[in-house]
């Protein structure tokens, strides 16, 4: 799960993270207040979950309040890489010295958190690796005696000569490190790690990613989530406990499996067809997950045709059935459904399906043929 | 023979009363696995279905009953207390079927288990079956048959879809293994590579990946130098956007890398077959055995 800018500054914040002061508005008049508050020259960033806020225009400096007000009015409500910002976050423009990258991330290879750091900070580390390696340090943690203090150090003398520096960073990696842990996230970083002229070390942008299977057993965590930040579909579809992910197609997909609902789309697109979302109803089957996956479904007018993939293992082959009955007696579905079933009681699947009037098939590469070629004819 | 698990499986079921641990268990019994024993705290004493003993504790059911590998079917929270229990109680192979095990929890179950000397397989993930001999996990046993190709795969209903073509085409399997589709899990394709490849009975092998990290292409290396096997190679998620996570914790494309491209072509290098679809899968084979 992505949080904001806004909210990963407090979780650092209450780590003990030194940053400068700021706040967040929902208005040009609260943002205002903040920048009078604050005093000076201020920087109004706009919290979506996206890079590139700066070149869309989403992150803008302020001299004094007004201005503060009329650059929040703007950047509160536009739309950038489609999602439109409904926050913004104040804070003051800080005189920089220097900037560095400090990162924590789970790595799948050694299956540790990895610290990533780097002097080369306030652009994308991602570019440092490929042109640069040699400015990156990659340090990794073992969980079970977490930080070592010399890890800690050797982190922070990567970054700084001034000792003064290196004590500082010192303490903000293992800050960081504590973040990361006690809040099961996947991802913590600060960039830029900024020094200031009159020598202090703060963190001036955050980022935490935090491990989705946390927010079960952590509802203070789940309650970070903006759904105003993300497509309304997908919304609707985690509701329903489903995973759904839009993409540009008009094939729509209902599958069960994360592994075959690629494979799925892979092959709609192997048959000349685009798919127009990835869609797991999971493992246990449940009539109403299906009827919602087509709720969802049929909500995008540019879906011309649909197809269900399902291997019954754990789910039952009539339960899916019994879910495209029941939706169909709900609401119209005006594309064609093809279906494609087998495993788990298979035989009662196609009676259901037979009594509305629908075939159903138990070959996957048929069931793509045909769906790509009905999405074909309606378009 | 065969790899992981087999007729001297002795197997304590882990959440043997729950929901899913109760319909799975009947499944694997039906199947013909020896479930020697459950394990659910608070109902020792009990017997399962009439027969299965239940006990409290997993080092319990291993001294009653000799148990040599364990299946989890327990609720995420409960998931990393089950895998660190099974290990101390000298249970040889763990594996965990739950889904939704925190990652953080895994950081410290993997060393701990690897000390122990246990294998674990998952979490998340559908389990492994020897067809004829054992099932331990979910994997449904009418779509295998007993044979020389040896499976494994980081999905669960793709691998029945492989499984099922190559059944129907009369093809056995010697193992099918699902090592799950969580960033962080206790057996790679690697390990289940070397063990096939040092299995008389595997001829050919069939490995399944997807997007996300680099598992894929250190098993193509593994390959290149370690396995005389033919190897035969699929990766779902060829049409996947990036930056999005497809159904599996693990399943992402992560700024530019984990693309289907660099694994395929990393399968290319190794000289794996390459399945373009799910249906190629039986082709390849036959051009092998």
């Amino acid at each position: 799960m992505n949080i904001h800018e806004y909210q990963a500054r407090a979780l650092l914040k209450a780590a003990g993270v030194p940053m400068f002061d700021g706040d967040v508005a929902s208005t040009p008049t609260e943002a205002e207040a903040i920048a009078r508050r604050l005093g000076g020259t201020v920087v109004v960033k706009a919290q979506v979950h996206t890079g590139g806020r700066g070149k869309a225009g989403g992150v803008k400096l302020a001299a004094n309040p007004a201005e503060a007000a009329d650059v929040a009015s703007r950047i509160l409500g536009m739309s950038i890489n489609g999602l439109t910002v409904h926050k913004v976050l104040v804070v003051p423009a800080a005189d920089i010295a220097t900037e560095a990258y400090v990162g924590l991330i789970m790595d799948r290879e050694t299956q540790r958190p990895v610290f990533m750091v780097s002097p080369a900070g306030g652009i994308d580390i991602e570019e440092v690796a490929a042109t640069a390696p040699e400015k990156i340090l990659r340090l990794p943690v073992d969980p079970v005696y977490g930080l070592l203090p010399h890890h800690a150090y050797t982190l922070a003398f990567f970054l700084y000569r001034e000792f003064a520096h290196v004590k500082a960073a010192a303490r903000i990696v293992e800050q960081l490190y504590r973040v990361f842990t006690e809040n099961g996230a996947s991802l913590a970083e600060i960039n830029p790690l900024v020094t200031t002229a009159d020598g202090r070390v703060l963190a001036l942008d955050a980022k935490v990613t935090v491990d989705d299977n946390e927010l079960d057993r952590r509802p203070d965590l789940a309650l970070l989530r903006d759904e105003s930040a993300e497509n309304p579909a997908e919304v609707a579809a985690r509701r329903a406990n489903l995973t759904f992910i839009k993409l540009d197609g008009n094939v729509g997909c209902v599958v069960n499996g994360a592994g075959l609902a690629m494979a799925t789309m892979d092959l709609v697109k192997y048959y000349g067809g685009d798919p127009a979302n990835f869609l797991d109803i999971g493992g246990s089957s449940n009539p109403d997950k299906v009827v919602a996956a087509l709720r969802i479904i049929t909500s995008d007018p540019r879906v011309k045709a649909i197809l269900f993939n399902i291997f019954g293992g754990i789910t039952r082959t009539d339960d899916v059935a019994n879910g495209i009955r029941t939706a169909l007696e709900q609401f119209p579905v005006k594309v064609p459904i093809v279906v494609r079933l087998t495993g788990t009681n298979e035989a009662e699947a196609v009676q259901i399906l037979t009594g509305i009037g629908m075939k159903a098939l138990s070959d996957m590469d048929e069931a793509v043929r045909q769906v790509v070629a009905a999405a074909k004819e309606a378009a | 023979m065969s790899i992981f698990a087999d007729r001297a499986t002795r197997l304590v079921v882990q959440g043997i009363t729950g929901r899913d641990g109760s319909f799975h268990t009947r499944q694997m019994v039906e199947y013909g696995t020896n479930v020697v024993a459950g394990v659910t705290p608070g109902k020792g004493g009990l017997r399962f279905d009439d027969k299965v003993p239940v006990y409290n504790t997993v080092a319990e059911a291993v001294r009653e009953t000799g148990a040599n590998a364990s299946v989890i079917y327990v609720p995420p929270v409960g998931a990393a207390g089950a895998m660190y229990e099974a290990a101390d109680a000298g249970v040889r192979l763990i594996v965990c079927i739950t889904e939704g095990v925190p990652v953080m929890d895994m950081t410290r179950v993997l060393p701990f288990v690897r000390a122990r000397g246990a294998r674990l397989i998952g979490p998340n993930c559908p389990g492994l079956i020897t067809p004829g001999e054992a099932k331990v996990g979910i994997i449904p046993g009418n779509i295998c048959a007993p044979g020389r190709v040896g499976i494994v795969s980081r999905s669960g209903t793709l691998t029945y879809e492989i499984v099922n073509h190559l059944t129907r085409a009369g093809i056995g399997q010697s193992t099918c293994v699902g090592i799950g589709g969580d960033p962080l899990i206790g057996t790679n394709f690697i390990d289940v590579l070397r063990a096939f490849q040092d299995d008389p009975d595997t001829d050919v092998i069939v490995l399944m990946g997807e997007i996300g990290g680099t598992d894929e292409q250190m098993a193509a290396e593994f390959v290149r130098q370690s396995v005389t096997k033919p190897v035969i190679g699929f990766i779902a998620g060829q049409t996947a956007p990036k930056g999005r996570r497809m159904g599996h914790a693990g399943a992402i494309i992560s700024g530019s890398s984990g693309t289907a491209e660099e694994k395929i072509a990393a399968f290319e290098g190794a000289g794996f077959g390459i399945m373009k679809r799910p249906l190629d899968v039986v082709e390849l084979v036959k051009a092998r055995l």
